[in-house]
């Protein structure tokens, strides 16, 4: 009962932080499910979505996303915690870091610092130590870690004590899994002898998705066991635990890969559409825009205005209070600078087919009903471009996430302070030239971020058969 | 001795992704060609008759299987060869012309290289001796001065020509069999003509073996020695095309036979008041840019000069073919398209020098059916949407209500049910599509139609109802159309009067029996002589 007052209190006194990248990925979550909702009343689409998620691989990397999707929302949810009052002062004072609702949920990787490099479920130290004996003598060997594998009496029971852990996890993701499926299987068949008239409409491929939920059950599982006593993917070299800093990484990933799109999509929508539909000189200067645009390379554009955000950010400190809002702030002008160097493709794609498009039959019949411009583009031009839309967005994603991690790894990518894939990345350059070879931060990043790019090609895959008018 | 011999054909959709079991989809079919003889396979889009001669060749699409039944083709059993084996039979033993020349003809190799291929293959010719065998075989098909059209590209063909040239790779090989697969229906009237005599030339000269794919009934008519009928993958009627046209005996049969063109009877002419619509010298150019600035360095004459008229409740026929100009002229009308000079006018009054603003009450008065029913409606609207578009744009009747209303009236109007109003329109057939097209016309109450090819993308059976329809509603509301076209076959049910077009000048216009019985103009009578007419 104590407890519970003493976290309450712990909430009522922190202070909310809301950066800008926060407020725009709950604005999108936000579009997205109006979108959606939208695309239930339409018959067509209705259908044509269906079929993403009839196919197993498309259903099972929509569960993949959504659960990076999941964290990446988590992690958007920020605040200030209170410090401890002074004496003889009543104002409250907060701390300088900020923390996410994700940390709150990892405050046991996040506060179990070692001092330098550890391997994966290592016990001791990667680097040697000067040593004293009770008896005071002095020695050079690898010490324990502070924060793992305390609890282990010798180096002996290593080995047992992980397998009984994993297999406690592999118990409860077990019993988790099948309550949450039997529930829901449960629910099924009311719903079914509810409508059982319906006999024959394909349903979804209810087997692949339970297989992918108790998969990432199980993980989730594993990992919070056994982070509790070791660093599973091992520590950096100031001792942080590299699965925390990879877990963080993956808003910074998600956030890349859809905010630079939509941030520039707009202007991709409204300079192809007008190109294509009203021609002549309008289409002329649109034209001339994006080839003077693409024509200068993307990395030199990136480097450059990196470099005048920097600037900025340095004559204008007053502005940037936290380091998180710092970092915040160069997080979302790489975005729209990433997004302004990629609209042109898009841009090209959709001046082709509005061209199509506004050639057919029935945009001239409402030429002749005398429907105007707006109209016509919203009702006629804009719903049979839809796919192409959509399709780039798609692919464009995992594009994004893999050049975030490129950017950061020739330095001009998001804040050193941020949590990223391409900042661990860089940092393993000079891991990967050590003897022995510090390797397992520049594997944690990539295993994240392939599973990652691996679920949004695959999806988007899915989505291109489903769209494409080729194929349908 | 029959060349080829079909037993009991049939060809299955193998079951897939959408569906449990497999269906099929050209149940068994047997026929036989001899050599010198040939035979008609008709039938409307989706009777499988491209089908059966895909299989024939052992060429169909991945998703399609043979279920059963046997191919002889002089002797050997087709389905009993091995791949490579039957690479020799296609090309050596039967060849194939298909729809589009365009399409066949590869567009970066010159003509010599794409009939020498064939020769190389087969026959391992090379050097002088290819050359002349190409040179023999173009003179064959009836192009001149082939020595100089050797290096030549598809793109500086015309379209007759490319159709010859893909004739003549087909016939590289001295193949006995030809499958000619609708040779002509992407070609213009006068250019069809020529192509099918050069067909039945080689035939006779080489004692080819044709199996003739075709929808039109006046192909069949003049080309064919047996006729086979063709229709839900079954063969309904098979029989010698002159007692196939004297006594057709299944039903079907007749009804495509009935499609064909009546020379006899002429609608006529309503009784003349002042005219609806008038064209006076109209011109429409298009201007061509070169440089960087887009310079005018010429102008396209799509149409230049054209008078007109039009009276009420009348039908004008606009006739031409493909690039005469007939169809920038519709959208001329329509202020689609600004006039390079001349003078419009409708109801008396001046119309080509309105904005688009002071155009607006004329939309409702002038309205337009295209010619493709798959892309004249937008895909992603239902048939409420599509129909009430025009009345909600030009305030016809803005109360939702009665809009509804009228909405249903005119459906059953034009022959659908009021259940299609919350439909999309890839649910409607391409017939049941121009109907909703008319609909959409006539919602707004107009006193012109512009029907641009309106039936040329439907099968002859669906054309005759179109037309029908548009027939009845003239007599009804009173309608005017310019009903513009390239098929003179349905002209005499139709039009009052017709004007002859040809690059972008009318060469002749009268009332439909004058032009159809006593044309003046040469073009004019070289167009009536190459429409395939029926026999009896």
């Amino acid at each position: 009962m104590n407890e519970l007052v003493s976290v309450m209190n712990e909430l009522m006194s922190i202070k909310p932080v809301v950066l800008w990248s926060d407020v725009l990925i709950y604005i999108l979550v936000v579009s997205l499910g109006l979108f959606f909702y939208q695309l239930s009343k339409n018959p067509l689409a209705r259908q044509r979505w269906r079929t993403v998620f009839h196919s197993r691989a498309g259903v099972a990397s929509f569960i993949v996303i959504l659960f990076y999707l999941l964290i990446a929302l988590l992690d958007s949810l920020h605040y200030r915690a209170p410090l401890e009052k002074t004496e003889g002062s009543d104002e409250v004072h907060y701390s300088q870091e900020v923390h996410s609702l994700l940390d709150v949920v990892l405050t046991e990787l996040r506060n179990k610092d070692e001092k330098t490099y550890s391997a994966p479920f290592a016990i001791y130290s990667f680097a040697k130590e000067n040593m004293q004996t009770d008896d005071g003598v002095v020695y050079r060997d690898f010490p324990r870690l502070a924060n793992a594998g305390q609890h282990l009496e010798s180096a002996a029971e290593h080995g047992m004590d992980i397998f009984v852990r994993s297999m406690k996890a592999l118990l409860v993701a077990a019993f988790i899994s099948a309550v949450i499926i039997g529930l829901h299987i449960a629910w099924r068949k009311r719903q079914h002898s509810l409508q059982s008239g319906l006999a024959g409409v394909r349903t979804l491929p209810w087997g692949t998705i339970y297989l992918t939920l108790s998969v990432l059950v199980l993980s989730c599982c594993w990992v919070l066991e056994l982070s509790k006593v070791y660093h599973i993917l091992g520590t950096d070299k100031v001792g942080q635990d590299v699965l925390y800093w990879s877990i963080k990484a993956i808003r910074t990933g998600v956030l890349i890969g859809t905010l630079a799109t939509l941030l520039t999509l707009p202007l991709a929508i409204v300079l192809g559409i007008s190109a294509g539909y009203f021609k002549g000189w309008v289409d002329d200067v649109v034209q001339y825009i994006y080839t003077t645009l693409s024509s200068i390379p993307g990395i030199l554009l990136i480097a450059a205005s990196v470099l005048l955000i920097d600037v900025y950010i340095e004559t204008h400190p007053e502005q940037f209070n936290l380091v998180a809002v710092r970092a915040d702030f160069k997080f979302l002008a790489l975005c729209f600078i990433l997004g302004m160097t990629s609209w042109t493709g898009l841009c090209r794609l959709l001046r082709a087919e509005t061209l199509k498009v506004s050639q057919l039959d029935y945009v001239q019949a409402a030429h002749a009903f005398g429907v105007g411009h707006n109209r016509i583009i919203f009702r006629h031009i804009l719903p049979n471009i839809t796919h192409i839309i959509l399709i780039a967005l798609v692919l464009d994603f995992s594009v994004f996430v893999l050049a975030e991690a490129v950017l950061s790894y020739i330095g001009v990518g998001v804040d050193p302070s941020m949590a990223s894939w391409g900042n661990m990345i860089n940092e393993a350059r000079s891991e990967l030239s050590r003897d022995p070879v510090v390797w397992w931060s520049v594997a944690a990043a990539f295993v994240l971020m392939f599973v990652l790019v691996l679920a949004a090609n695959l999806f988007s895959d899915r989505v291109r058969d489903a769209f494409d008018p080729r194929s349908a | 001795m029959e060349l080829l011999q079909v037993e009991n054909l049939s060809i299955e959709l193998l079951p897939g992704k959408y569906q449990q079991a497999g269906r099929l989809l050209v149940k068994p079919v047997s026929f036989s060609i001899r050599a010198g003889e040939i035979l008609a396979l008709v039938g409307e889009s989706g009777s499988g008759k491209s089908l059966t001669s895909l299989a024939l060749m052992r060429l169909l699409p991945e998703a399609l299987a043979i279920r059963s039944g046997r191919v002889q083709l002089a002797g050997t059993d087709v389905f009993d060869l091995t791949e490579a084996q039957m690479n020799s039979v296609r090309g050596r033993m039967a060849a194939m012309v298909f729809q589009e020349p365009q399409s066949s003809l590869n567009p970066v190799q010159t003509i010599e290289q794409q009939i020498g291929e064939v020769l190389r293959l087969h026959k391992g010719l090379s050097g002088a001796a290819l050359r002349e065998k190409i040179i023999s075989l173009l003179h064959e098909v009836g192009i001149n001065d082939a020595e100089q059209r050797l290096g030549w590209y598809p793109h500086q063909l015309s379209g007759g020509q490319k159709q010859r040239v893909v004739i003549a790779i087909a016939l590289a090989c001295e193949p006995q069999l030809l499958i000619a697969d609708e040779p002509t229906t992407a070609l213009d009237v006068t250019i069809q003509k020529q192509i099918l005599e050069l067909l039945n030339e080689l035939r006779r000269k080489r004692q080819l073996a044709v199996l003739l794919i075709t929808h039109d009934m006046g192909v069949v008519a003049q080309m064919a020695d047996r006729v086979a009928v063709m229709r839900y993958g079954e063969i309904v009627e098979q029989a010698a095309a002159r007692e196939f046209f004297a006594a057709p005996k299944h039903e079907y049969s007749r009804a495509l036979i009935h499609s064909l063109p009546d020379r006899r009877h002429f609608l006529s002419a309503p009784a003349q008041s002042e005219p609806l619509l008038q064209l006076k010298d109209v011109r429409v150019w298009f201007a061509q840019r070169k440089g960087i600035l887009q310079r005018v360095v010429g102008h396209t004459k799509a149409v230049d000069g054209i008078s007109l008229s039009i009276g009420r409740g009348e039908t004008l026929a606009l006739v031409g073919e493909s690039g005469s100009g007939k169809s920038t002229a519709g959208r001329a009308i329509l202020s689609l398209e600004p006039l390079a000079g001349g003078e419009l006018y409708f109801a008396g009054e001046r119309i080509d020098q309105l904005s688009q603003r002071q155009f607006l009450p004329l939309r409702k008065r002038i309205q337009v059916i295209f010619q493709d029913p798959f892309s004249s409606m937008n895909p992603r609207m239902n048939v409420r949407d599509i129909l009430a578009e025009g009345m909600i744009a030009l305030k016809v009747e803005p109360d939702a209500e009665k809009r509804e209303q009228r909405l249903q009236v005119l459906l059953q109007r034009v022959g659908l049910e009021v259940a299609h109003l919350d439909r999309f329109p890839h649910e409607f057939s391409g017939g049941q599509r121009q109907r909703l097209a008319i609909a959409r016309a006539i919602a707004v109450e107009p006193e012109l139609i512009i029907c641009d090819e309106p039936t040329s993308a439907l099968d002859v059976s669906i054309r005759g109802q179109v037309l029908q329809l548009l027939q009845e509603l003239q007599q009804e509301m009173g309608l005017s159309y310019l009903f513009i076209t390239h098929d003179l076959s349905i002209i005499p049910h139709l039009a009052h009067r017709v004007a002859v077009m040809k690059d972008g000048v009318i060469v002749e216009q009268g009332d439909t029996e004058q032009i159809m019985t006593a044309p003046q103009h040469d073009y004019t009578r070289s167009l009536l002589a190459s429409v395939p007419v029926s026999p009896v």
